[in-house]
Formats: C-alpha cells, sequence, structure tokens
C-alpha cells in the first residue's frame, strides 16, 4: 500500500482535494439556505410541517438518482461537477432546515421570555440569545451533513467526476486492492477530521455548554 | 444517441425527449430486463438484505439498549457507519470476494447494521426509567420487561432506524449495478455506458419514486405498529406547532411556544445516507 501511495502520489493528493471542495462547498450552500427557511418554519408554524416533509421527500432519493437526474433539470452536462454541488446541497438543506427548525423551537421557553421582558427587540432576541443557544443542535446536524455528503462524493465517480471515487472505479476496472483501501481510509480519515473540526468551533462558540451534545 | 447529446443535454430541445425511454410500452413488456423485472428485483434484493440485516441487528440492539452493556459500541458503530463511503466498501468487498451477488449482499448488509442497531439501542435507553420499574414492580420477567413495557415504547425509535436501514439499502442497491448487479441501477449503468441517456434518466426518476414510495409505504407501516399512546407522546414531543398553546394562554409574544422547553426529541439516527 506504501509503494501504490508512493508511486500515485499526485493523483490521490488531486482526487483529495477535489473531493474536499465536492463536500464541503454544499455544506455551506446549503446550511445557508436552510438557515433562513427553517427560522420561517418556526416563525410560522404553520410551514413547519410541509417544510419537514419536503425535507424528508429529498432526503429519500437515492444519490445516484439525484445525481444523474439533474443534468436534465439544470440543463448541465452529465460530467459537470456542479451537479455534484447541487445535489449535495439539496441533501444538507433538506437535513439542515429541519434541524434549524427544531433547534430554535427547544430554545423557546424560559430565555426567551426573559430576553422579551428585558427589552429585546425580536431581531436582537433572535441573533443574540435564540441562535447562540440553538448552536449546540443545529451543529449536531451539520456534523451528521458534513459526515454523510464526505461518504457520498464518491458515488459521483459515475459521472466521471474526480474525487476518492475515481480510486475506487480504477481498483474495480484493474481488479486492484490498494487504490479502493487507500480511498476508503482517506475518506473516512476526511469525514473524522471534518467532524472534529465542527465540535472544536462548537466549543469555542458555545463556552457556557462545556457538555457535548450527545 | 450521439455522445454530444449525453454530456450537453440540449435544454432547449422538448422535455419529451427525457422520458422517451420511460415511456416506451416496449420497456415495459415482461422480459428479464425490462422495467417491471428490474424493478421487481430491485425490490427483492431491498427486502432481503433488509431482512437479514434486521435478523443481525435488532436482537443485538435490544441487548445492549436493555442490559446497557456494550454502549460505547452502539453509539459508535452509527456514526462510523455513516463515514463509511459506502461505493468504497461496495468496491472493497468485490475486490476481495469477486464479481457477483454474494459481495454486494454483504456489503449492503454491513451498511444496513450500523443505523437498526444504534436506533434500536437509542430507543430502549430512551424509554421512561419509572416504566420500565413499574414493569418490574409488576412482577414481569426481564423478558417481559423488554417485549412487553420497552420495546413498546421504543418501536417509533426503531422503526425509523429500519426506515432508514431500507432507504440506504435501496439507495446503495442502485450504486452495485456497477459491479453487475441486477435492479433499477441497470439503467443507469448501462444507459451511461452506451450514451442512452433518457434511459438514465429512466432510470433515476424510477429510482427515486421507488425510494420516496418505500419511504412513504414504511412510514404507514410504522403508524400502524406504533401504539397509539406512544404516538401522542412522540407527536407533542415533537412536533411543537404549538400556536395554540401562545394563544390560549393570551400571550402576545411574537413567537410560538413550546409546551416543554429542553432539547428536541431526540432523533440519533437522523435519516440516513441517501
Amino acid at each position: 500500500m506504501i509503494d501504490y501511495v508512493t508511486a500515485n502520489r499526485s493523483v490521490i493528493l488531486e482526487a483529495l482535494a477535489q473531493h474536499v471542495w465536492l463536500s464541503l462547498l454544499p455544506v455551506l450552500v446549503g446550511a445557508a439556505l436552510a438557515l433562513p427557511v427553517g427560522y420561517l418554519g418556526v416563525r410560522y408554524p404553520r410551514f413547519y410541517q410541509p417544510i419537514v416533509n419536503l425535507g424528508g421527500l429529498i432526503y429519500s432519493i437515492p444519490s445516484l438518482a439525484l445525481f444523474l437526474m439533474l443534468p436534465a433539470v439544470l440543463g448541465l452536462q452529465v460530467l459537470d461537477p456542479l451537479n455534484v454541488v447541487a445535489a449535495l446541497a439539496l441533501y444538507t438543506f433538506a437535513l439542515l432546515t429541519r434541524t434549524v427548525a427544531d433547534a430554535l423551537l427547544s430554545v423557546q421557553g424560559q430565555a426567551t421570555q426573559a430576553a422579551y421582558a428585558l427589552g429585546y427587540r425580536p431581531v436582537r432576541q433572535l441573533l443574540g440569545v435564540e441562535l447562540p443557544m440553538a448552536l449546540p443542535v443545529m451543529l449536531a446536524g451539520l456534523r451528521v451533513a458534513t459526515v454523510s455528503n464526505i461518504s457520498l462524493v464518491s458515488v459521483s465517480a459515475f459521472l466521471g467526476v474526480t474525487s476518492l471515487g475515481s480510486l475506487f472505479t480504477r481498483g474495480l476496472q484493474l481488479d486492484f486492492l490498494e487504490p479502493i483501501a487507500v480511498g476508503i481510509v482517506l475518506s473516512v480519515l476526511l469525514a473524522a477530521a471534518a467532524d472534529t473540526c465542527i465540535v472544536l468551533l462548537q466549543r469555542r462558540l458555545t463556552p457556557w455548554a462545556r457538555v457535548s451534545t450527545r | 444517441m450521439s455522445a454530444a447529446t449525453l454530456l450537453a443535454p440540449d435544454v432547449t430541445a422538448p422535455l419529451i425527449n427525457y422520458f422517451a425511454y420511460l415511456f416506451d410500452g416496449e420497456n415495459w413488456r415482461w422480459a428479464s430486463s425490462s422495467i417491471p423485472a428490474r424493478l421487481l428485483e430491485h425490490v427483492a434484493y431491498t427486502l432481503v438484505t433488509l431482512l437479514i440485516s434486521a435478523a443481525v441487528a435488532l436482537p443485538v440492539g435490544l441487548f445492549i439498549g436493555h442490559t446497557n452493556r456494550g454502549a460505547f459500541l452502539a453509539i459508535n458503530i452509527g456514526n462510523a457507519g455513516r463515514a463509511l463511503p459506502t461505493f468504497g466498501l461496495l468496491s472493497l468487498m468485490v475486490a476481495l470476494i469477486g464479481i457477483g451477488t454474494l459481495p454486494v449482499l454483504v456489503a449492503l448488509v454491513v451498511l444496513a447494521v450500523p443505523p437498526i442497531l444504534s436506533a434500536t439501542y437509542a430507543g430502549i435507553r430512551s424509554v421512561d426509567p419509572s416504566a420500565v420499574q413499574a414493569a418490574v414492580g409488576m412482577g414481569m420477567r426481564p423478558t417481559q420487561v423488554l417485549f412487553k413495557a420497552e420495546v413498546p415504547m421504543a418501536l417509533p425509535l426503531i422503526s425509523s432506524g429500519l426506515r432508514s436501514a431500507l432507504l440506504q439499502v435501496c439507495a446503495t442497491a442502485t450504486v452495485a449495478a456497477y459491479v453487475g448487479f441486477g435492479g433499477l441501477g441497470r439503467f443507469l449503468i448501462d444507459g451511461l455506458s452506451t450514451n442512452d441517456y433518457a434511459q438514465v434518466f429512466a432510470g433515476a426518476l424510477l429510482v427515486a419514486v421507488l425510494a420516496i414510495a418505500l419511504d412513504l409505504l414504511s412510514a404507514g407501516a410504522q403508524h400502524a405498529v406504533v401504539s397509539p399512546g406512544v404516538r401522542a407522546r412522540a407527536d407533542r414531543g415533537g412536533r411543537r406547532t404549538s400556536s395554540s398553546a401562545a394563544r390560549s394562554t393570551g400571550r402576545t409574544h411574537p413567537h410560538p411556544q413550546a409546551p416543554t422547553a429542553g432539547t428536541p426529541r431526540q432523533r440519533p439516527n437522523e435519516r440516513p445516507t441517501p
């Protein structure tokens, strides 16, 4: 395995670099969209159930099917990495809208009433009290979304998009175990690293809660 | 269809092109590689794998949940399973065992066990301890406590774990067409290799519809098996669309009030990797 890695260093590094941005960019896009929509579900309770249902619907579509339907919907080439980014952003959005809504709902109660009594206006209450207090739950959802994105990107190797998944197809075509093993190890390590980063970020952002969210 | 058409689907062309394969009656006539046959194949493989996985994961999850021995394993196997790339595991099994149905089934079972196991564990642990104590106090034996008190109350979480695994298996079975597996994934792989985007699109649409249908059916099954008392409790904890509660207490607060403060309903299993 060491021999394989040294001999193919540039290929592996390129696959890894592609894998990183293909999995992390959608997390940012999906989270940015999920925040306002999740808030909508809290602010207007009648939207909560439809939002949750829509998320569940999107999330139940298998990734390969979504990757291959999007070119027709978006008018892109099958080979375009944007299909992968869009599909994964959709999954992240589907997962996080519910998390955001549930997280914000979990803060409603004494804390928001106290803020209201102290004269906080709605916007300041949202940004200063509800969002920070909802962070642990939201970041827990972000961890799930990030880790599953990282494992999903591999499937895009079908479309010919370069990622660690390319190592799997290469291994299968050459009937060769090493690239597959290297790909799995790197993918799992990447997921663990991203997960750890979010946990550390959460420690920094929520110094008042030194207990883990799970 | 030419290679150029595959690489750049012409958006100005009428949409009907994408549906050419799907709406061709010939593809629906019964044959070994027709749409109905592939659909049946996909459902059969998915259900068989789910049964095997449940037979492995449910007893282990119930044991760990009931005794709380090995909780570390139950919690972490769910996270580890999510980080494992499905396509990578599939490739590894094929490289190790060879092309065929066996390596795919092994990979699918390995992927389906973690969500069922960790949800079963979490479900049993989430049961109100006073209910368990009441069961013990009524003179129930350990197995009776497990199956008459803990399991019925843990059913919402257990079945959500099974549903996660179901979607996971259905999605991965599609990917498995790449290594010669049957099912609806064949249309995707064969279509891609012959530059027939209409076939790819038909396959992708069928897979998506099948997954959504399976999810809705399993939601119905969950509704049917979960006791109404437990269901009402889960709804109260989960939905929190309680604008009525705020109204009835006469508050003019701009935000809806949740009936109970605290953390949202625990969903340790979240949803599967699609």
